[in-house]
C-alpha cells in the first residue's frame, strides 16, 4: 500500500504553504499529494493547488481526493486536467464525485437534483474526450489521466466500474472501507472489467495541536450536523492511531491511503514522515 | 450530574443503576407512565456475550438475573408435521417481569428516585437537567418531538403479529410453520421462566384478514390461535397481556442525541423480534452510554462517543433483523423444501449463522444436512443415505444431460488482447487453470454470435474456422482437466461497438464502429449511438446467428451453451419494458416481450445435440423503476424452462445504464433464491461469492444450485504465506487467477 499526504488546501491559511508543503512531500516517504474540494469555503481550488504542486515537484503523484465533478464544465475540466497532466508528465489522478453540499451547487448555478447523471456524463466525456474531442494537450498516458470515482450509493459504484480506474473512499473506520472495497470489486466484476479496481482510502490526522485540528474539522463539517463531531473525534492524533489505521487499511486491500492534514503547519508533514518512513 | 430518565424499561433502569453505581453523587430520577408492576411482554433472550457484559457492568444485578435465568440450547422447527432439531445454540432468557423487578429493586437500593404513573411527553420540561435519557420505547414521545433533527425513520413491516404467553414450559426455541385454510401462520416461541413461555404468532396481512383476525377481540383471537396450535400447546393455554395484533415498527435515527437529550434502546432503534435482540441491545446501550460519560467530560463529546460505539453494532443487528423479517415474509415460497433443508434455510436466514458456524455449533446437524444433500443430489433414496458425505459444495448435480462433480463454476475475465475474436494463449491458459483448480464448470464469456454482435472491437467470437479450431483445443484441455466447459453466446445489441474494457465499459468506438440493433431505438448511455429497431429480417438474421453459433460451439465440443438474455444486451432488450417500446407483437405485454427470446431459445434447442446443456443468463430484476417486476421475472424463468432451458443463470441490473444496483458480498443470492423457489428451476448464481462457506450456505439452503465464484484476483500459483518483519499479518492463501463475471 502506498501512502500519500494531503495538501493544506482546505485548512486555515493553507494557501501560502502549498509549494513548501509539496516540496517537503516530494522528498518524503509519500507517493502522492492530494487535495479536497469545496466551493463555498475558505479553500484553494483543487486543480490550482495541484498545478502549484506540479511546478515544484517531479516525482510525487498529484490527486484530487475528490473534486466535485458536476460543478465543473466537462470540457474545461478535461482541458485543465490534461494540462496539469502534461505539465506533470502523467502524474495526475483525477478523483471525482458528486460531493455532499447543496450550497456549492446553488452558488455554481448547477442543478443539484441530477448531479449523479451529470457526473456519469462527465466521466463518459472525459474517457472519450481526451482521445476523441481533440482537447489537448495530448495526455501523457493513452486515454488520459487515471480516473477515480467516489460515493457510497450503488449508482456511485456502478459509475466507478463503468468509467473509472478505481474507487476513492470517503474515509471512516477500516470496517467501512472493507465494505466499500467489496462493493467496488463486485461492481467491477459485474461490468466484466479485467483486473481489479484501484482502491484509495483517506483519513485525517493531527500530530500535535490536536485541538486546532478538531476545531477545523468541526468547522469544515459544520454543514453535516452531528456528523461533524464524529469526524473530529476520529481524527488520528497519535503515532499508534496512525500505524493502526495504516495496518488495518492495508489488510483490507487498500492500494493508496491519503492522510489529510487538519493543521496548517509543515511540521505536521515532517512528523507524519517520521512515522510513515 | 442531574439526570432525568424517561421510561423505566430495561434500558432506562439499567442506565440509572449504572450511573448511580459509578458515582453516588449523581442525582438520577426515572419517570414511568405505568405502575411498577404493570409490565408487558413475556420473555427476553440474552446471548452469552451480553451476560458477560452485564456481569462486568454490575455484578449484583447480574447475580440476581442469572439466578432467574432459563438456559436452553436447542432450536426446534415444526414444519409439515415433522420436527427438525438443532442443538448447540446456547440461549438464556428471563421473564421480562422478573427482570424489571430485579432492576427496580437494584435501582431503589442505589438511591435512584422513581416516579411511576407519571407521563412525560416533553423533554423540555427538564431543560435544567444535565442529561435527559429518553428510554421511552419504540413509540418514544421524545423522539417524535425531535424527529426532524434526529433524522428519525419509522417503517412498518408487512406482517401482523401478536405477542402471547403460554403456561406451557418450553425448553427450546420453537418455530412452528402451519399451513391453514387461511394461509400460513408462524410461531416464534421460547422459554420465559421455568413455568411460562413466550408465544408470538405471526402471519401475512392476507392470512390475517382471511382468518378474520382483523375483527376479533383479544379473547377471540387467542382462542383461534389456541385451536390452530393445539398440538404444539399440548393441552396448555395461551395467556394474553395486551396481546393485540399489530405490525412491527422498525425504528432508526441518523443521530441519537440532540443537545442534552439522548435516545436509548427501542427509542433509538428496533430490530425485528425474530432475532430476539431488543432488550439485549437496550441494556448494552446503557452500558456504553455510562462508559462514554465516564470517559468524556464534555457532554457533546460523550454522546458522540456513545453513538460511534453503538451505531455500527446496532446497524449490523438491524441488517440481520431485516433479512430475518424478510425471510418470514416470503417463507411460503419455500413450501416445497424438505424439512431438513427448510430448517437449514431458516437457521441461516439472517446471515449471522453460516454453514461453517452451524457445523461448529451442531456438527450432527451439519452431518445430517451433508448426508441428505449428497444422497439426494446423487438421486439416492433415504435408505441409501451416505454416512460420510462431503459438504454441499462438493455434492454432485445432475442437470439435463450433465452430471457436475461439484457446485463451483469459474468464469475467467477475458482481457481482450486478441484482435480477431479467437481466444489467445492467455485466454486458453486461464480457462484451463480454472478447470485444473477443481471447478466443475468453466465458462468462456462473453462470446459474440457474430461480428455485428460484438461488445467491443476485441470481443471473442466463434465465427470463423480459426476461432473454432482455437476453441476446440481449449475444450479438449478443459476436458483433460475433468471439467465441463460452457460458452456464453451473446449479442451486444445497443451496448455494442465499444472500446476494449480495460478503460471502461460502454465507451463507443470513435472509429471503426458498426451498426447497432435493439428492440427499440433507445441509446444505452448519453454518449451511446442510437440502435436500429429490429425488423423481421433482422430478427431472422439474429436467430440464425445464434443457431449457427450454437452449432459451432457444439462441434467445438462445448458441453454447455449459455444464452445471454440479460444486462441490456440484444435479447434482454426485448424482455424489459424499459428497453422494449415496440407496438407490434414483440412488444407490450410480457407474452409478446418473450416472443423473440423464445424464438432464439427454440432455434438453439433445435440444433443443439441432446447431450449438451442449455443455460440462459436471465434478468431477475432491472434495479430500475418501471423495470421487470418480480412476477415478470418468475414468469420468464418458467417460460424459459418450458422451452428447454436447463440452468437459469440469474443476473440483475444493467438493463439501463442509470440503474440502482445494490452491490456487496453475495449480492445476487436473494434474486436467485426468488427465481429458484418461485419458478422451481435450477439456478446458477454469481454476485461476488468469494468463500466456500458462502457456497455451502447458499447451495445447502437451496438458494441456488451452482455458484460462480470470484476467486483471488492476483495471479499466484503457489501458497504464499505473507510474512512481514515489522507488522503482524494473517497468513493468506491465494487462488489461481480467475475471477467471475456475475
Amino acid at each position: 500500500m502506498k501512502i500519500g499526504v494531503g495538501l493544506p488546501n482546505t485548512t486555515p491559511a493553507g494557501a501560502p504553504l502549498t509549494t513548501e508543503w509539496s516540496r517537503r512531500a516530494e522528498t518524503g516517504p509519500f507517493s502522492t499529494v492530494a487535495v479536497l474540494d469545496r466551493l463555498v469555503y475558505d479553500s484553494v481550488d483543487p486543480l490550482i493547488a495541484l498545478t502549484a504542486a506540479a511546478a515544484v515537484t517531479e516525482r510525487v503523484g498529484l490527486a484530487t481526493m475528490v473534486a466535485i465533478g458536476p460543478l465543473r464544465n466537462s470540457a474545461l475540466l478535461a482541458k485543465q486536467a490534461a494540462s496539469i497532466d502534461a505539465i506533470a508528465a502523467g502524474r495526475l489522478t483525477l478523483g471525482l464525485a458528486v460531493g455532499a453540499r447543496l450550497d456549492d451547487y446553488e452558488i455554481a448555478g448547477v442543478e443539484h437534483g441530477d448531479r449523479g447523471r451529470r457526473l456519469a456524463e462527465q466521466l463518459a466525456f472525459l474517457r472519450t474526450g481526451w482521445g476523441n474531442a481533440g482537447i489537448g494537450p495530448a495526455p501523457a498516458r493513452p486515454g488520459g489521466p487515471r480516473l477515480l470515482v467516489g460515493g457510497a450509493s450503488g449508482r456511485a459504484f456502478a459509475r466507478m466500474a463503468r468509467y473509472a480506474d478505481g474507487y476513492a473512499h470517503g474515509g471512516g473506520p477500516p470496517r467501512a472501507f472493507a465494505g466499500a472495497a467489496a462493493r467496488a470489486r463486485a461492481a467491477w466484476s459485474a461490468c466484466g472489467r479485467p483486473g481489479e479496481p484501484e482502491l484509495w482510502g483517506q483519513a485525517y490526522f493531527a500530530l500535535g495541536d490536536e485541538d486546532v485540528g478538531a476545531a477545523y474539522l468541526r468547522h469544515y463539517y459544520a454543514f453535516a450536523g452531528p456528523f461533524a463531531e464524529k469526524v473530529a473525534s476520529a481524527n488520528l492524533t497519535s503515532e499508534r492511531a496512525i500505524r493502526n489505521l495504516i495496518g488495518a487499511y492495508e489488510d483490507e486491500g487498500c492500494d493508496q491511503l491519503i492522510l489529510l492534514p487538519t493543521v496548517s503547519d509543515p511540521e505536521q508533514l515532517d512528523r507524519l514522515a517520521a512515522i510513515v518512513a | 450530574m442531574r439526570l432525568t430518565v424517561i421510561g423505566a424499561g430495561p434500558a432506562g433502569l439499567y442506565f440509572a443503576i449504572l450511573m448511580k453505581r459509578a458515582d453516588q453523587r449523581h442525582e438520577v430520577t426515572v419517570f414511568e407512565r405505568n405502575a411498577p408492576d404493570a409490565t408487558f411482554g413475556w420473555g427476553v433472550v440474552f446471548s452469552e456475550e451480553t451476560l458477560e457484559s452485564l456481569r462486568e457492568a454490575d455484578l449484583r444485578s447480574y447475580m440476581d438475573i442469572t439466578e432467574a435465568l432459563a438456559h436452553w440450547n436447542t432450536i426446534d422447527v415444526h414444519y409439515r408435521s415433522e420436527l427438525i432439531r438443532s442443538r448447540g445454540h446456547s440461549f438464556s432468557g428471563i421473564s421480562r417481569k422478573l427482570l424489571l423487578r430485579i432492576l427496580q429493586d437494584r435501582a431503589v437500593e442505589l438511591g435512584v428516585k422513581s416516579r411511576f404513573a407519571t407521563e412525560v411527553t416533553d423533554a423540555d420540561t427538564f431543560a435544567d437537567a444535565d442529561l435527559v435519557v429518553a428510554a421511552d420505547g419504540c413509540n418514544s414521545m421524545v423522539r417524535a418531538r425531535y424527529s426532524r433533527e434526529l433524522g428519525s425513520r419509522v417503517t412498518e413491516c408487512g406482517s401482523k403479529f401478536a405477542w402471547f404467553g403460554t403456561d406451557l414450559a418450553l425448553d427450546t426455541f420453537t418455530f412452528v410453520f402451519r399451513d391453514t385454510e387461511y394461509g400460513m401462520f408462524r410461531v416464534h416461541a421460547f422459554p420465559s421462566d421455568g413455568r411460562t413461555s413466550t408465544f408470538i404468532v405471526e402471519c401475512d396481512t392476507t392470512t390475517w384478514r382471511n382468518a378474520g383476525l382483523d375483527c376479533m377481540t383479544e379473547r377471540e383471537s387467542m382462542a383461534l390461535c389456541e385451536q390452530l396450535f393445539a398440538d404444539v400447546l399440548a393441552g396448555h393455554r395461551l395467556l394474553a397481556n395486551r396481546s393485540r395484533w399489530r405490525s412491527f415498527a422498525r425504528v432508526s435515527n441518523d443521530s441519537w442525541h440532540r443537545g442534552n437529550v439522548v435516545l436509548l434502546g427501542d427509542a433509538a432503534h428496533t430490530a425485528h423480534f425474530s432475532i430476539g435482540s431488543g432488550t439485549k441491545l437496550a441494556m448494552e446501550d446503557a452500558i456504553a452510554l455510562v462508559g462514554a460519560l465516564d470517559r468524556q467530560h464534555d457532554l457533546e463529546r460523550a454522546l458522540v462517543d456513545f453513538e460511534m460505539e453503538r451505531q455500527p453494532v446496532v446497524e449490523r443487528f438491524q441488517a440481520a433483523a431485516d433479512e430475518s423479517a424478510s425471510y418470514f415474509e416470503r417463507v411460503a415460497s419455500y413450501a416445497g423444501f424438505t424439512p431438513l433443508q427448510f430448517a437449514f434455510n431458516l437457521l441461516t436466514r439472517s446471515g449471522r449463522i453460516s454453514y461453517t458456524k452451524l457445523a461448529v455449533r451442531d456438527p450432527q446437524f451439519a452431518r445430517s444436512l451433508d448426508s441428505w444433500f449428497s444422497t439426494t443430489a446423487r438421486g439416492g433414496s433415504a435408505d441409501e443415505r451416505l454416512h460420510i458425505a462431503p459438504p454441499p459444495m462438493f455434492a454432485p448435480l445432475n442437470c439435463g444431460p450433465l452430471s457436475f462433480g461439484n457446485r463451483i463454476v469459474l468464469c475467467p475475465i477475458h482481457d481482450e488482447e486478441g484482435l480477431d475474436g479467437a481466444p489467445t494463449d492467455h485466454d486458453a491458459r486461464r480457462l484451463i487453470d480454472a478447470a485444473r483448480s477443481g471447478a466443475s464448470l468453466v465458462l468462456a464469456a462473453p462470446v459474440a454470435v457474430s461480428a455485428a454482435g460484438r461488445i467491443t472491437s476485441r470481443s471473442l467470437t466463434i465465427g470463423g474456422d480459426r476461432q473454432a479450431r482455437a476453441w476446440a483445443q481449449i475444450v479438449e484441455s478443459v476436458h483433460d482437466a475433468r471439467a465441463f466447459i460452457g460458452i456464453r453466446l451473446s449479442h451486444a445489441g445497443c451496448r455494442g461497438a465499444t472500446s476494449p474494457r480495460s478503460r471502461g465499459v460502454d465507451l463507443p468506438l470513435a472509429a471503426g464502429g458498426w451498426p447497432l440493433l435493439s428492440a427499440s431505438p433507445i441509446p444505452y448511455t448519453s454518449i451511446s449511438r442510437v440502435p436500429k429497431e429490429m425488423n423481421a429480417s433482422d430478427r431472422e438474421g439474429v436467430v440464425r446467428d445464434f443457431a449457427l453459433a450454437a452449432e459451432r460451439a457444439a462441434s467445438a465440443g462445448f458441453d454447455v451453451v449459455e444464452l445471454d438474455f440479460a444486462h441490456g444486451y440484444l435479447i434482454g432488450s426485448f424482455l424489459s419494458p424499459l428497453t422494449n417500446a415496440r407496438g407490434d407483437e414483440y412488444g407490450g405485454p410480457l407474452e409478446n416481450r418473450l416472443r423473440f427470446p423464445l424464438e432464439v431459445l427454440d432455434a438453439v434447442r433445435a440444433v443443439l445435440p441432446r447431450d449438451r446443456l442449455i443455460a440462459v443468463r436471465m434478468q431477475a430484476t432491472d434495479w430500475a423503476r418501471n423495470g421487470l417486476s418480480t412476477d415478470d421475472a418468475v414468469a420468464i424463468a418458467r417460460a424459459l424452462a418450458e422451452h428447454g432451458c436447463e440452468v437459469h443463470h440469474v443476473a440483475a441490473g444493467q438493463t439501463v445504464a442509470d440503474d440502482k444496483p445494490d452491490f456487496g458480498r453475495t449480492y445476487l443470492t436473494a434474486v436467485s433464491d426468488l427465481i429458484r423457489s418461485r419458478a422451481g428451476v435450477t439456478t446458477l448464481v454469481g454476485g461476488f461469492i468469494t468463500t466456500y462457506d458462502e457456497v455451502n450456505t447458499i447451495v445447502g439452503s437451496g438458494r441456488a444450485d451452482l455458484c460462480l465464484m470470484n476467486m483471488g484476483p492476483r495471479p499466484s500459483g503457489s501458497v504464499p504465506v505473507q510474512a512481514s518483519m515489522d507488522r503482524h499479518r494473517v497468513a493468506s492463501v491465494s487462488f489461481p487467477s480467475t475471477a467471475g463475471v456475475g
